[in-house]
């Protein structure tokens, strides 16, 4: 029985870190019906610029974000604006091919600078410490961390999106953004502005990733991978779906290891494609698509 | 005198396919003109033309004698000009009260405000927290004309208001245009029903093929002229 409780709760924990990796994907797909391929090697880049500013600064990698967060998000705006915005509106295939250009770049500009080698950020004690909660139960505080900083981020995005004026633009210009701009809208800048968001949110993702394990320039597809597919179990745009496919993931890869270790990736492909054949548009749809 | 809103040889184009010829418009303050025209006309793509959703000459549309042909949209609500859209348009996954904020994103000053478009139509109020998706027909049209004129604008452009709703509604909508006037904001609407925009206008212009083929004060248009014009007949 503990065992079961065990696997459960680091399953929901673990779903924590794939909500993060997935949070900006699902802004931006709900903001501007744009398929991210190259999210997994941002995350990756995220990891590296904590790296960076770890090894430049001597400051701690949890307090990195404090410079890993603007980077990304400056990185972000960039990007959107200065190519990604080019691709919308042309069809589904420009956004998904410069995307997946920009994955390779991404990668071969990091194997080029830090080298294949796997790097990992190290936080000391506080990485393996716990709270016993029973004989054989206890609570890693460094995933419980990541764990509350995914609800955090999620309930910081949800009020961004339906209590600012900018979120109610980020809205009105997913539901049509021709009508937005006849009231003043300047969606270049809106999306700019979501796509700056989203790379805020994998800042967290991908310092949390470099904490957690070793990561080297090739392992940002991976990373995608599982961004989907919390993404779809949760349906498409919705932010607190798209927790609930982080730790549907989690537990289901959890369980999956649980039972041999090699079935650990599969328990969780498995636990997806359930999901696309019973519930196709996902657990919690945006109810206007 | 500077017209408040002046198209001159304004050509408008889907593509290969053109559809407005050289079209002269004249709108002064205050005043409530209506395009008026058969399907296909080239009214709403006029419209459409003056608020920059389609591409025009700087020169071909002047707002108080300055070129803004062509300028981004945003650019043209900030002047204030706002459309309300042809099939109202509104934001479905926003309230009542988020589309009509929205309509505030420019921030233009001016004496529209939620209080005075809930003044204006008083169901707006009591279903603000309502998605626009579960409102009848008239009461998003209510919206949609709220939303545009929280843009504070000086011109206020109507793309076809009657479009599927009932006489009776239609009515209801259409009551709105005295307070909007009595605000000096100047108005365009564009109509199939001739009857109705023939009653609000002070002049009407009517268009076919995309030319302009007929125009004056409604009081000196007689039926016949206006059939001619509006069928080719």
């Amino acid at each position: 029985m503990t065992g079961a409780i065990d696997t459960i709760l680091q399953g929901t924990l673990l779903g924590g870190l794939y909500a993060l990796f997935a949070a900006g994907l699902s802004l931006i797909f709900g903001v501007m019906r744009l398929v991210n391929i190259a999210h997994g090697d941002l995350i990756v880049l995220a990891a590296y610029t904590a790296f960076l500013a770890v090894q430049l600064t001597g400051i701690d990698p949890l307090s990195s974000l404090i410079i890993v967060v603007p980077v990304m998000f400056v990185i972000g705006y960039a990007l959107q604006r200065g190519l990604l915005n080019a691709t919308l509106g042309r069809g589904i295939l420009p956004p998904l091919l410069v995307t997946f250009g920009l994955s390779i770049i991404i990668q071969n500009a990091l194997l080029q600078g830090f080298s294949a080698d796997s790097r990992k950020l190290l936080l000391g004690p506080f990485e393996t410490a716990s709270i016993p909660l029973g004989p054989d139960l206890a609570i890693g505080w460094f995933p419980l961390l990541i764990f509350a900083t995914a609800v955090v981020v999620i309930a910081a995005l949800q009020a961004l999106l339906h209590r600012t004026r900018i979120g109610r633009a980020f809205r009105a210009v997913s539901d049509d953004p021709e009508t937005a701009r006849l009231y003043g809208v300047d969606h270049r800048h809106l999306f700019a502005m979501a796509m700056g968001v989203a790379l805020a949110v994998v800042s967290f993702a991908g310092v949390f990733l470099a904490i957690r394990t070793n990561f080297d320039p090739a392992i940002g597809p991976a990373r995608l991978l599982f961004a989907f597919e919390a993404v779809i179990i949760g349906g498409l745009g919705s932010l607190w779906g798209t927790l609930a496919g982080g730790v549907i993931l989690g537990i289901a890869q959890t369980v999956g290891a649980k039972i041999d270790p090699a079935w650990q990736l599969l328990a969780g492909h498995i636990a997806f494609l359930l999901v696309l054949i019973f519930r196709p548009r996902g657990l919690f749809p945006r109810a206007v698509d | 005198m500077t017209a408040l809103l002046e198209t001159q040889a304004l050509e408008a184009r889907y593509g290969d396919f053109q559809a407005l010829f050289g079209i002269d418009l004249a709108l002064q303050d205050g005043e409530t003109v209506a395009i008026i025209g058969a399907n296909g006309a080239g009214k709403s793509t006029l419209l459409r033309t003056i608020c920059g959703l389609n591409a025009a000459a700087p020169e071909a549309v002047r707002h108080r004698g300055q070129a803004i042909g062509g300028a981004a949209p945003e650019a043209i609500v900030a002047r204030g000009i706002a459309l309300v859209p042809e099939g109202r348009r509104l934001f479905l996954s926003l309230t009542v009260e988020e589309n009509l904020l929205m309509g505030a994103y420019a921030k233009r000053p001016g004496p529209w405000t939620l209080q005075r478009v809930y003044r204006l139509f008083p169901v707006l109020e009591e279903r603000r927290r309502v998605s626009g998706i579960q409102l009848s027909g008239g009461q998003q049209q209510m919206v949609a004309i709220g939303r545009a004129l929280m843009a504070n604008p000086e011109i206020l452009l109507c793309d076809e208001l009657s479009l599927g709703l009932a006489p009776i509604i239609i009515r209801d909508v259409y009551a709105a245009l005295p307070a909007i006037k009595a605000e000096g904001t100047a108005v365009v609407v564009v109509e199939q029903d001739i009857n109705q925009a023939l009653a609000v206008a002070g002049r009407v212009y009517c268009l076919m093929a995309g030319r302009v083929t007929l125009q004056g004060r409604p009081e000196e248009l007689d039926r016949e002229r206006i059939r001619a014009a509006y069928f080719g007949v």
